[in-house]
């Protein structure tokens, strides 16, 4: 499945189908982070659920301490 | 009034804005890279007082990115917030400028809250604990806050307003650990200073009593050229202990006993005692010497190195203990050294 993800196309691989899968397979803590598909958020309980599509336009935000 | 007169001549802002401008206060949290440009720049803009919060001192690596500050600073290892207090005060005399070297706590943070009622409270800190803070306090006084992050050449900015958008909490189930930091991960000044210009500019939008403050949470990378911004009110949530209808502010817990927190990255752990007054520092210092230990202070911190550790111990009552990583370690010392 190919997505475009934070502006970046991205071939994912098969095992790859809900955003909780998602997130794990970029190592990123589902409770830090911020995802959103096709410009709709998606709440963190649906994470998942929720799955992912070829095409998908997805948005991840992660959250960063330094300042 | 020529100083203001490009800002005046901003519609948006106007005579009127630039009047309700000077009228406003603005709590900083944090003297660091965000902080000095975040300060820099509301008091260039006129606002009638500052308040910056700062528990650290100036040191050589700070000096490619935190604007405000001199190597003269460093030399004399001074606060961050005297430091940039001095140099705020050259840029623009109107504005009255509070420079507090302290931990920004729960305690400090809501004290200084209820007593200002700031207009705005600018996020310039290096972790969620004190930004866990500054979201409870923003909802129980109902003031705006806006978070500002960055690290490496990636940040993010989110105006948080009260009864209105999601609070950190709702966007973030717990507090990140192990992020990479500026420390770990490195920080190019030109991100700061986007973070600081989304700051700045809803802050200005905030204190002119401008509608059109944005409500997403913006995220760019200047390296690698990206930029977006999501809208989350729809992660709002009704339970939220911070924001919602049964709040319980957990982050205003106060607590009574010696903290001690290792500084992400800088080798360094950072003690921070529940009793605060009645320190002999003169005694302290004069016994130090006797066991043959060169100490040098200024005005507001004295510092000691034994074998490979830097004591640095703030009149405060704050120790930093430069070269663990280690509580454990460090607690051995501080009460060897100065328990
Ligand atoms: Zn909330």
């Amino acid at each position: 499945m190919r997505c475009i993800i934070n502006g970046e196309t991205i071939e994912l691989p098969h095992h790859v189908r809900t955003v909780a899968q998602l997130l794990r397979h970029f190592h990123i803590h589902e409770k830090i982070a911020i995802v959103e598909i096709n410009m709709d958020i998606v709440p963190k309980d649906n994470y998942e659920q929720r799955a992912i599509a070829d095409g998908d336009r997805i948005e991840i935000v992660h959250f960063v301490g330094g300042g | 009034m020529d100083r203001y007169s490009r800002q005046q001549r901003f519609a948006p802002i106007g005579a009127t804005g630039q009047q309700r401008i000077r009228e406003k206060r603005v709590l900083v949290v944090g003297a660091g890279a965000l902080g000095a440009a975040n300060a820099e720049t509301l008091v260039r803009a006129g606002v009638g007082k500052i308040t910056i919060v700062d528990r650290d001192y100036v040191e050589w690596s700070n000096l490619q990115r935190q604007q405000l500050y001199t190597e003269e600073d460093a030399i004399k290892r001074l606060p961050k917030a005297m430091a940039a207090a001095t140099h705020l005060r050259a840029i623009n005399s109107d504005v009255v400028i509070e420079p507090i070297v302290a931990d920004a706590d729960a305690r400090l943070l809501e004290y200084l809250v209820a007593r200002d009622r700031p207009h705005v409270i600018i996020d310039s800190t290096d972790n969620f604990d004190v930004r866990m803070i500054i979201n409870d306090v923003s909802q129980k006084y109902a003031v705006p806050w806006i978070y500002g992050a960055c690290v490496g050449s990636y940040g993010l900015s989110y105006v948080i307003i009260p009864h209105e958008t999601p609070c950190l909490r709702c966007l973030l189930e717990e507090v990140p650990l192990g992020v990479a930091t500026c420390d770990t991960a490195g920080i190019i000044s030109p991100v700061v200073h986007m973070v600081v210009a989304h700051q700045t500019a809803e802050a200005l939008k905030i204190l002119v009593n401008d509608e059109r403050i944005n409500r997403k949470l913006v995220s760019f990378d200047i390296w690698r050229g990206q930029y977006r911004m999501i809208d989350v009110k729809r992660i709002k949530k009704d339970g939220c202990p911070s924001c919602g209808d049964k709040r319980t502010y957990p982050a205003l817990q106060y607590e009574n006993e010696t903290k001690f927190a290792v500084l992400c990255g800088r080798d360094t752990v950072q003690i921070r005692p529940a009793q605060r007054d009645g320190w002999e520092w003169t005694t302290l210092i004069s016994f130090l010497q006797q066991q043959g230990i060169q100490v040098e202070r200024n005005d507001y911190l004295f510092s000691f190195t034994v074998d490979w550790h830097r004591f640095v111990v703030f009149f405060d009552g704050r120790v930093f203990i430069h070269g663990t990583n280690d509580i454990q370690e460090a607690k051995r010392l501080y009460y060897q050294y100065l328990g």
